[in-house]
């Protein structure tokens, strides 16, 4: 199969093998880990594997296009986050379908975090999810002819498949994208489709979905949170003949933190339904990934969670790494491990600062609480040359070492500022009644619910599950360090601010330790650093614990030195999944700080 | 109690506020707090007070490795270029924006590594700093200078080779470390060249037979 990535084939072994006994026929083992599954029983195996097999935590859902084997493929990576087995190894499956007819039957009714992930799915690479509740597209809009991810789709300032481009060199004269495809050359609309006289089908259809409310819901939702309906089965919009009021938030909102737009569904103020509508910050990531030749990617990455561009840095070098088969050399993995970790603190600061101010509490206190990050960010651009963008993580190790004096101001800050600098915030907000009384059972996310969502990262752990990729697979170096898992049980807003606090003090504690730890010196690089890489044909899937959750990168390689497929399992995007579940029977009122609470990076969101 | 949230986080503010003003005092006799020694102090970990710096009458130094659109280093020396034109920054460029026309000899229409054109857009660039991680010749530097507005947002910001070059002083200046290794690289191969053209010669002297002199392998302008 040309096109195809050859890899030896790989025996059915472990829940493989048990599933292999139960569906014999179902399951074929694949060119990579794990197992190619029928069609026709891929929601009963993946029953099986969720119920009997403990795998009850899809963490990603994507597809990947193989023009030359006319194929689609769908690739499923589960794990067991409630009941920690199989050593946190992933069950990894796919299901294929042929290009022409890509449908493939929706896990959505076992699996509900896959509900984004599809659509996602069906959006950018046109598989269709059948018996998927709401598959419409997600990121793009309407008038988008094609499916992006597709290969043979091409982008408006197409110039060639892959960089670096032939022309910038040796005859490189300058010539501007927009010149060379003229605008209005260079888009397509689907067919019938008229960008300068049409009726929205998509707003159409959102304002339709929100009217469509499941009265027999009604009774539990209004009464359930003591609105007062007096009535008992609670629907005023019968009792007082009106209509349910549906409200657009967004997407131009301050309260969104970026462009995100949601649909709402009231009931007098109380939320019966709300749908989230994104893309508004969509930039085909993913597209340009794979044009980007692998070491390319590198700064794109710090793009997505611009908040935590190191986090993004070291997921992508870590999926790369597994294909390359290096591992960095001890003082860069530590390096890492400060810059991550530094990360995480100046991430859930902003958070917490940033909830605030959804709180109302406009900006003073997120000043406040962004004066560290200000710090750390001095760190970050000292050894990187950028504030945000660090780009400093290549495959094998670091961009550059640590600068001199560096190691000093950070165990000044690790030591002295940081430790503080969390407990006046804990000590000025943690008891504030206002937050309390705004906080506290707002938003509730039970841990079957977080579980079912694939939510991820401290939303994940706030609902009472200890599932940290750090501890359950652990990578880079961080079975070294002695550090608790942060859990909190009541899965509330102030059980997520409150989280971000614990978590914040166990970085302190990995940075202590890292720092007491490492190296003085030594290499910093594995191998000579090579402006192309050279990455064996494969695919990884490489996941970090990011500060807002599991972020991980599916890469694939076919050997060239563009990556044949480059997929991000965005945390701020699949944690949105389980925003309309966590708003129903909310108020209105109560929606910016729920949202704010998951704390999303629209960078990141929309890719 | 009730307010007792709101007055401890009005009193965070006061206490700031107040201290903003005793370091005011301070730093009276020091010459002011908007000098350069003061301003990494005031936005350090041992701030008091304000913390914000008022851009832009004030400013923060950038450290070294601060990076922003890259420039091409002038070797002041030799008088030449120090770039090659071996187009490893234009294919290494994540957005693509390094354009270069290689010369060619007019004569035998030979490559020669000098670069006729040389073009960074800076729209496009992404101050990713990968083209001066990569260049082999240290021929191109990311520059400290932020502040690029202009009110032509087109040709202005194309950067052509005269617009990009900068004489290696002004990287010595910026990059005092960077050009303290690239210092001690090329005197630690000129000790080398003279190594190997020493033994050559006794070499020569001792077969008395006419042999090449050794030809630095990566030497960074063969002789045109
Ligand atoms: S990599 Fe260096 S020497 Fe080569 S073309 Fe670019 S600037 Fe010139
Ligand atoms: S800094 Fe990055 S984007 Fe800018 S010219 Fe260099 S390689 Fe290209």
């Amino acid at each position: 199969m040309a096109g195809k990535v050859a890899a030896p084939v790989a025996e059915l072994t472990g829940p493989l093998a048990v599933l292999k006994e139960k569906f014999s026929e179902a399951l074929s083992p694949g060119e990579f880990e794990g197992a190619v599954i029928k069609n026709e029983n891929l929601v009963e195996v993946a029953k099986f594997m969720r119920d009997d097999l403990g795998y009850d935590y899809l963490s990603s859902v994507t597809g990947v296009d193989y023009p030359a084997a006319n194929e689609v493929e769908v690739v499923y990576h589960a794990y067991s986050a409630r009941h920690g087995l199989h050593n946190g190894k992933p069950l990894v499956f796919k299901a294929r379908a042929p290009r022409d007819n890509s449908v493939v039957p929706s896990l959505v009714s076992v699996w509900p975090g896959a509900d984004f992930q599809e659509r996602e799915a069906w959006d950018l690479m046109g598989i269709k999810f059948e018996g998927h509740p709401n598959l419409r597209r997600i990121l793009m809009w309407e008038g988008f002819a094609g499916h992006p991810l597709r290969k043979d789709w091409h982008e408006a300032y197409f110039e060639q498949d892959n960089k670096p481009f032939d022309s910038r060199w040796p005859g490189g004269h300058h010539t501007r994208a927009e010149d060379r495809v003229p605008l209005a050359d260079n888009v397509a609309f689907p067919p019938g489709f008229d960008p300068t006289d049409f009726n929205s089908q998509a707003e159409t259809t959102l304002v339709e979905r929100a009217r469509s409310v499941d009265v027999s819901e009604l009774g539990q939702l209004v009464s359930s949170d003591g609105n007062g309906s007096g009535s008992g089965n609670g629907h005023i919009a019968d009792a007082i003949q009106t209509d349910h009021l549906i409200v657009n938030l967004g997407p131009q909102h301050p309260s969104t933190h970026g462009v995100f737009r949601m649909v709402i569904t009231l009931e007098g103020e109380t939320i019966l339904k709300l749908e989230p509508v994104m893309g508004y910050l969509h930039r085909n990531h993913e597209k340009i990934g794979e044009r980007n030749t692998f070491i390319q990617n590198m700064p794109f990455t710090d793009r997505l969670d611009y908040i935590a561009s190191m986090s993004n840095n070291l997921g992508y070098a870590l999926a790369v790494e597994k294909l390359m088969k290096v591992t960095p050399p001890e003082r860069a993995e530590y390096i890492r491990i400060l810059m991550v970790e530094l990360t995480r603190i100046c991430n859930h600061m902003w958070a917490i600062g940033f909830l605030l101010n959804d709180l109302g509490a406009f900006f003073t206190p997120a000043l406040y609480a962004i004066e560290e990050r200000e710090l750390v960010l001095d760190l970050f651009e000292a050894a990187s040359g950028s504030r945000m963008m660090c780009n400093y993580m290549r495959f094998g190790g670091v961009a550059r070492d640590l600068p001199e004096g560096w190691i000093e101001k950070c165990r000044d800050l690790v030591f002295n500022r940081l430790p503080k600098a969390t407990d006046d915030l804990d000590h000025f907000l943690s008891e504030n009644e206002i937050i309390r009384a705004r906080c506290e059972g707002v938003g509730n996310l039970t841990a079957e619910q977080a579980v079912a969502y694939s939510a991820a990262g401290p939303l994940l752990r706030a609902s009472g599950v200890p599932y940290d990729v750090r501890r359950a697979e652990p990578y880079s170096i961080y079975d070294r360090f002695d550090f608790d898992v942060a859990v909190r049980y009541h899965g509330d807003v102030y059980d997520r601010y409150l989280i971000r606090l614990d978590e914040i003090r166990q970085s302190i504690r990995i940075l202590q330790q890292a720092l007491d730890q490492m190296p003085g010196g030594g290499e910093i690089q594995a191998g000579k650093k090579q402006y192309q890489t050279r990455v064996p044909a494969g695919q990884a899937y490489g996941r970090v614990d990011g500060p807002k959750g599991e972020l991980g990168f599916y890469v694939v390689s076919d050997g060239n030195p563009n990556p044949y497929r480059y997929h991000i399992r965005a945390p701020s995007f699949i944690n949105l999944t389980a925003l309309g579940e966590m708003c129903k029977g909310q108020k209105i009122a109560d929606v910016v700080i729920i949202l704010g609470s998951i704390d999303i990076v629209l960078g990141e969101t929309d890719r | 109690m009730y307010g007792s949230g709101i007055i401890k986080g009005l009193g965070v503010t006061l206490k700031h506020f107040v201290a903003t003003y005793i370091e005011d005092l301070r730093y009276v006799l020091k010459g002011g707090r908007y000098t350069d020694q003061a301003m990494p102090v005031r936005q350090g970990p041992r701030a008091r007070g304000v913390f914000t710096v008022q851009y832009p009458e004030e400013r923060l130094p950038v450290p070294e490795n601060f990076r922003y659109i890259p420039f091409l280093v002038f070797d002041t020396q030799k008088n030449e270029d120090k770039c090659t034109s071996c187009g490893i920054c234009a294919k290494v460029c994540p957005p693509q924006c390094i354009w270069i026309v290689r010369t060619n000899d007019p004569k035998t229409n030979r490559p020669v590594p000098q670069p006729a054109e040389f073009y960074i857009d800076a729209t496009v660039c992404m101050s990713c700093g990968l083209c001066a991680e990569f260049c082999p010749f240290d021929a191109i530097k990311m520059d400290h200078d932020y502040e690029l507005s202009s009110f032509e947002r087109f040709n202005n910001l194309v950067f052509d080779k005269a617009r990009l070059t900068k004489p290696d002083t002004y990287h010595a200046q910026i990059h005092p470390t960077d050009w303290a290794r690239e210092q001690a690289e090329i005197a630690e191969k000129a000790a080398k060249d003279a190594e190997k053209a020493a033994a050559a010669a006794a070499k020569k002297a001792a077969a008395a037979k006419p042999a090449d002199a050794p030809k630095p392998a990566d030497a960074p302008k063969p002789a045109a």
